[in-house]
């Protein structure tokens, strides 16, 4: 930018001075119209305010310094209003900012993809769990946890499977080695179910009960696409005054719903578990096809989702010798189980059970 | 099991439904039928059926054609027990039971004269060739075919002797240490002084509800039988087929409680086919029962039923009418029960049943209460919810589970879940305290031998699983418990504690992947990180991270030794991470570099969760300087950082390593540090001087520290 030097000021009356500062307002105009980059605004900055060769600081220098005493107050007030002036056009171009062709010049591919920063996976039994959890929360159930090994007593005695039954065959159980001289009560197994928790909370607070178990039990099962030794339940209890059949009925129908939709319908079949009695099983009309049969529910339109039942009045006599307020001719309660991984595979569309516990990153990273 | 539906309408010519429609009311009563497959016209459906174990009296024909008799309320005709007229013979056979605890009825009929030859329809009630065709089940001679045909109409185990091996008679006892029975298999077996046998006056001839001999089996040669037809008790049955390792039809009925009174009634079933081919019965029927057993299953006590517990227990019905005393009284008769006292004495309405002789399961009035619930149907139950009056709680540790759930997540770790199981050389790896590791009784295999007592092998495995398959980018976590025991002297675990850990492993690139952007190798401060976000979760003063020398023996094994570090909280050790042993790598065949490490969760869990507060944000100017240092490589940061602590200067804001790096100019033994310190105060803008005297004070710490500034 070529601009003219500051001559020196040989007059200081007003009229000199107006005609000065009008002359260096219109160079000042004059370059601050044809500013058109950002190099060009930097460059007009430098030239009129730059602190060691800007041309105000020149004016400041050469006009102030050499003004008689009288002229150096009108001659500082031009010199503001200069500044100001010039300052003000500083901002309207910097601030019209850069030109078309300058911002062409930036253009980046915006079809490349876009960068991830990679959320870990919440484990689809992690998060299966938590939705049933939370269900059961709502209608007033704390949870509880209980010890993956067991003994014999809470994971089959007080649960009403003496020692010899034959229901016990259903269950293969994992044993803790050398357990065979201990009292058959005291012997450690890995639990196959988690109703142990159910008498672990009956003894520890009077009725009402209302409580809901995750946790992950373990079975001496052979590994298929629908079995494994590893496997997650969440149990449920509801003990009170006056709970009836009805009321199972109506918690799991409200429950089913609250899982997997409003249209959801719920059927119960008569079943069979030591520790309830009337016992029940629960189908749910089948998500896929809702109800009218396809190749998931094997066309019969039901899925069977879980297991529940009153409890037996045998379990509550357990529950007596610690809890005495456990009377079976004064309460009643209803006690509930499902398998996590079936509801979650059905859920997610998983045909092998296997796949919940191999760490792959690629089944993982699914439910991201 | 399969059921013939041509076999059960014999039993029910009222049936008013066809197989589909008797399939479904079946199933939605418990008695479940699980396949439908029809057999052409005339010869009805084959049912695949699951009984649940409680009901074995609805394990075989009749007893299914009975739950249909109560479902539908139709006649149900009588099992075809007659028998041709017969002389009275001079002398009963004798039979004895010297093992009344474990035999309660024993039945033996003698019949002379007959052919052993192949079965056919003999009489109406005795289709065995029709149904055996039907059911695929394969014909073998007409007297095994005659008990195999008697215990699929009515489920009682029969048993034909060869009247002409057995001398003297029948005596019911336990075996005799040492003695040895060749069974049906052609097994021969040496008895266990416990176990229940049928024996002649000489020697054991079968395993009593089990299986039979070999020397008393039928063959063709056979000419005369005794027939057995009994009453078991369930666990002397059960001990006798485990501790053999056999599992009959007979042992199964048995172990689960049979008929009391269906003895007599199988064995004229069993005895008529047998005389269809010619033969004649010898004497009565000798029937030796045992009173105690007899009391204790057909002839049990009543039960007595108040309508009022029916109600309580079962609650409101969608017909309006709901359960009423017609509702109870229809069901339980059709089931076989008799209603023996209208009104026991002084109990208010309860009426008193006797409960029929093959429902062993039904003792209590509970039992009764579900009969009603069950033939009523339950979906003719209204849905209600219970009223509820307490408070809700949720376990203590739930929400710094899910706080480190959510940051391993966030730092773009997924979430795993591991066997429990891990193998004997992998515990001895990993456990904090060696030989208290938990081994299992019957393990799955041994690579699951014990309870894993760290995370880690799982957690190697799923690494391992991963970059075997060429996934070389892996982040996972796990969130489980680990397992240790207590041991009593004798050997055996006496208790087993449980606690919750994290594990987590790393290997490959950083998460963060952009095309734009080189890829960098996940490394040890990455871990680091991590693990410095999860301990920032919870309310500490101090947490560092020391290591030891190898030959200290502290660093857990599977670490390499240099690049692993203990995890230090309030003065506890919490957990341990760093690169897997070069040598552990190896051995699992690993090429990458992989990262992991172990928290120790309960010891976390014991601190509270750290409540963020706010503070005043100062709204003057912050300051940065950044200093460049020379150090030994003798001095790590830690020294740098504690000297700038110790400073405490409250305008000293925030200082951090912006970068280290070596540079050949300098000495061999020496590094740069790039320092950045901020200076800010809370209630002014800082002046010049106050800036030169912090900056002082800066220098002079470092330098304490050992620091050179870079000129």
């Amino acid at each position: 930018m070529t601009t003219e030097a500051i001559p020196n000021l040989s007059a200081f009356s007003e009229a000199a001075l107006n005609q000065a500062f009008a002359a260096l307002e219109q160079q000042a105009r004059a370059a601050a119209a044809a500013l058109a980059t950002p190099e060009a605004v930097e460059a007009f900055r430098l030239d009129w305010l730059g602190r060691k060769q800007g041309r105000l600081n020149e004016v400041s220098s050469r006009w102030l310094k050499s003004a008689p005493p009288e002229a150096k107050k009108a001659l500082g007030q031009r010199f503001n209003a200069l500044k100001t002036v010039v300052e003000s056009l500083l901002d309207a171009a910097s601030g019209a900012g850069p030109t078309d062709a300058a911002l062409a010049a930036e253009a980046i591919d915006i079809t490349l993809p876009g960068s991830h920063r990679l959320t870990g996976a919440e484990h689809p039994i992690t998060k299966t769990l938590n939705e049933i959890v939370r269900v059961f929360a709502a209608l007033g159930y704390s949870v509880g946890v209980g010890p993956e090994v067991e003994t014999d007593y809470y994971n089959f005695e007080c649960m009403n499977f003496p020692p010899g039954h034959p229901a016990r065959d259903t269950q293969d159980t994992l044993v803790v080695s050398n357990q065979e001289r201990r009292p058959q009560r005291d012997r450690l197994l890995l639990r196959t179910h988690t109703s142990p928790v159910q008498m672990r909370t009956m003894e520890q607070q009077p009725p009402p009960v209302r409580i809901v178990i995750p946790g992950k039990v373990h079975r001496n099962d052979a590994q298929d696409a629908t079995h494994s030794p590893i496997f997650h339940q969440v149990e449920g209890l509801c003990v009170d005054r006056n709970i009836t059949f009805s009321d199972l009925k109506g918690t799991l129908d409200h429950a089913m719903k609250a899982l997997f939709g409003s249209s959801v319908k719920t059927r119960f079949f008569p079943s069979f578990f030591p520790f309830t009695e009337p016992s029940a099983d629960v189908q749910i009309s089948c998500i896929f096809c809702g109800g009218k049969g396809c190749r998931k529910c094997k066309h019969s339109g039901w899925i069977e989702l879980l297991g529940c039942g009153m409890v037996d009045p045998a379990v509550f006599a357990f529950a007596q010798e610690k809890q005495p307020a456990y009377d079976p001719k004064k309460i009643s309660g209803f006690a509930f189980g499902m398998g996590v991984e079936r509801i979650a595979m059905m859920k997610y569309g998983i045909s092998e059970i296997g796949q919940f516990y191999a760490g792959d990153m690629r089944f993982l990273g699914q439910f991201a | 099991m399969k059921i013939l539906t041509k076999w059960l309408r014999a039993y029910l010519p009222e049936l008013p439904v066809d197989d589909a429609q008797l399939a479904e009311d079946l199933t939605l009563r418990g008695i479940a039928v699980e396949g439908i497959f029809s057999l052409g016209e005339g010869d009805g459906s084959l049912f695949e059926m699951d009984i649940t174990t409680n009901r074995v009296d609805a394990m075989n024909h009749y007893g299914i054609a009975r739950e249909a008799a109560a479902v539908y309320g139709v006649p149900l005709l009588p099992l075809s027990a007659e028998l041709p007229k017969h002389a009275p013979s001079a002398k009963d056979f004798s039979v004895r039971i010297e093992a009344e605890d474990a035999c309660g009825r024993f039945t033996a009929r003698v019949l002379r004269g007959i052919t052993v030859t192949d079965s056919r329809d003999w009489f109406p009630g005795a289709e065995v060739d029709t149904y055996f065709r039907l059911l695929e089940q394969k014909k073998i001679s007409s007297a095994v075919d005659a008990t195999n045909f008697v215990w699929l109409a009515m489920g009682q185990p029969t048993h034909a002797f060869d009247l002409d091996k057995i001398e003297g008679g029948i005596l019911v006892r336990r075996a005799r240490k040492g003695e040895k029975l060749k069974t049906l298999d052609g097994i021969e077996r040496t008895l266990d002084p416990e176990d229940l046998v049928v024996a002649d006056h000489v020697k054991p001839l079968a395993l009593a509800g089990v299986m039979g001999g070999w020397d008393t089996m039928i063959t063709p040669a056979t000419k005369n039988v005794l027939v057995e037809a009994a009453w078991f008790e369930p666990m002397a049955v059960r001990r006798t087929a485990r501790r053999h390792g056999l599992h009959t039809d007979a042992s199964h009925r048995f172990e689960r409680g049979a008929d009391f009174n269906a003895a007599p009634v199988a064995s004229a079933l069993v005895s008529r086919i047998l005389l269809a081919a010619g033969g004649s019965i010898e004497g009565g029927l000798v029937d030796v029962r045992v009173p105690a057993l007899e009391a204790r299953t057909a002839a049990r006590k009543p039960i007595a039923l108040a309508l009022s517990e029916v109600q309580r227990i079962l609650g409101t019905t969608v017909d309006a009418d709901g359960i009423t005393a017609a509702t109870v009284e229809g069901v339980l008769k059709a089931l076989g029960c008799e209603l023996v006292v209208q009104h026991e004495a002084g109990s208010e309405g309860k009426r008193v049943w006797n409960t029929p002789s093959w429902r062993l399961d039904i003792e209590r009035d509970i039992d009764l209460i579900e009969e009603v619930a069950r033939v009523y149907g339950y979906n003719r139950f209204a849905n209600t919810l219970p009223a509820f009056g307490g408070g809700v709680t949720a376990l203590p540790s739930a929400q710094a589970e899910s706080a480190v759930r959510d940051t391993l997540r966030a730092a773009g770790f997924h979430e795993a879940i591991a066997s429990t199981f891990c193998s004997a050389a992998d515990a001895a790896l990993t456990a904090a305290q060696p030989g208290l590791v938990v081994p299992l009784g019957n393990p799955l295999s041994e690579e699951a031998g014990v309870l894993r007592p760290s995370l880690i092998p799982g957690m190697l495995a799923m690494v391992a699983g991963n970059l075997h398959r060429d996934l070389s980018d892996v982040r996972l976590f796990e969130l489980g418990t680990v397992f240790s025991g207590a041991t009593e002297k004798s050997g055996s675990t006496e208790k087993v504690d449980e606690r919750p850990a994290l594990a987590f492993a790393a290997a490959g690139l950083l998460p963060e992947q952009s095309p734009l952007h080189p890829a960098r190798a996940i490394e040890f401060h990455d871990l680091k990180g991590v693990v410095e976000q999860v301990l920032a979760l919870f309310q500490t003063r101090t947490i560092y991270f020391d290591r030891f020398p190898p030959e200290a023996g502290l660093t857990p094994a599977w670490l390499h030794p240099y690049r692993s570090a203990r995890i230090v909280a309030e003065g506890t050790t919490v957990g341990w991470f760093g690169q897997l042993h070069p040598r552990e790598a190896s051995a699992r065949k690993l090429k990458d570099a992989v990262l992991l490490g172990e928290l120790y969760l309960d010891r976390l869990y014991k601190l509270p969760l750290r409540k963020p507060a706010a503070r005043e944000l100062s709204r003057f100017q912050p300051v940065r300087r950044d200093f460049s240092l020379i150090l030994d490589q003798s001095i790590p940061w830690e020294t740098i950082d504690a000297a700038l602590a110790a400073l405490n200067l409250p305008e000293i804001v925030d200082w951090r390593v912006r970068e280290v790096f070596r540079d050949a100019k300098l000495g061999a033994r020496d590094y740069s540090l790039l320092l950045g310190v901020t200076f800010q105060a809370a209630d002014r803008t800082l002046r010049d001087e106050e800036l030169q005297s912090y900056h002082a004070q800066v220098v002079a710490a470092v330098n304490q520290a050992g620091a050179r500034l870079r000129s």
